[in-house]
């Protein structure tokens, strides 16, 4: 049993607890109001555009697509972004809270990861302090880590019934 | 298709059914790979927006990462953008084409 190790953890109510340090939380707690500043002042900046990935190669079928939807997906971000920030000190999230932090974290990893240019072999352990980008990919470690934390204690029980063992 | 059709049935049937097939052809969703997003969370994703099981969740996962890109679902061109869209809301890199 390592359920004392488990800092999320999902309870029979289909809650998430938190059991994250205060340090984490006011981390998580400046973060969002700076992704939605930049999606409210540069919507065009090119960092965000991991969050609006075309739908169609057509340019005509895309600029339809993002007329009907743009607006929508920079709403729903912005919600989940909200709902991080004003959850940030609670032990215990709802299942609609739980799924915005689950949303916000990996909105924030996109563009961050955009920022830093991530790629597949960028190594997030053992980072060089001297490297300029050293402090944000060592956010990015960071917000990684919990986002794993977040999928593991969903992962136990989101689909019941189309569940099975089976594990990656 | 059977060895007796003649070709002229074939010529006389062609344009019309043609129309038909290009109509009905269904529109694909397609993940694409980046270097980003969690193996764990895109698997998470397809179980949560297709209801797909964990283990066939897994394996289109794993074909994102390996091949690059995968077919998640498919239908009519309402159904595949309002698909792509709830795919875009979740952060995951999707297109749609026709098939």
């Amino acid at each position: 049993m390592f359920s004392h190790d488990q800092r999320i953890e999902r309870t029979q109510e289909g809650e998430l607890r938190l059991r994250l340090p205060r340090a984490e939380r006011e981390l998580l707690r400046g973060l969002p109001t700076e992704l939605r500043d930049l999606l409210a002042a540069a919507p065009a900046d090119p960092n965000l555009r991991r969050l609006f990935p075309p739908a169609y190669e057509d340019d005509a079928d895309e600029a339809e697509y993002r007329r009907l939807t743009h607006a929508d997906l920079v709403e729903g971000r912005r919600q989940a972004l909200r709902v991080l920030q004003e959850t940030v000190d609670n032990d215990r999230l709802s299942p609609d809270e739980a799924h915005a932090w689950l949303t916000a974290l990996n909105d924030l990893r996109l563009v961050l990861g955009t920022r830093l240019d991530v790629r597949e072999e960028t190594l997030l352990s053992g980072l060089d302090p001297s490297e300029s980008r050293a402090p944000e990919l060592a956010l990015y470690a960071y917000l990684s880590g919990l986002q794993e934390e977040f999928v593991a204690a969903f992962g136990g029980g989101l689909l019941q019934g189309t569940e099975d063992t089976q594990s990656v | 298709m059977t060895s007796t059709l003649a070709p002229a049935e074939v010529e006389v049937g062609q344009p019309r059914g043609a129309d038909a097939i290009e109509h009905d052809r269904p529109w694909v969703v397609l993940v694409w790979n980046d270097p980003i997003n969690l193996m764990s969370y895109v698997t998470l994703v397809l179980q949560k927006l297709f209801g797909y099981s964990k283990q066939k969740a897994t394996r289109l996962m794993l074909q994102v990462h390996h091949e690059g890109k995968a077919v998640v679902a498919s239908g009519t061109r309402e159904k595949a953008e309002y698909d792509v869209a709830r795919l875009h809301a979740h952060g995951l890199w999707a297109t749609m084409r026709q098939d």
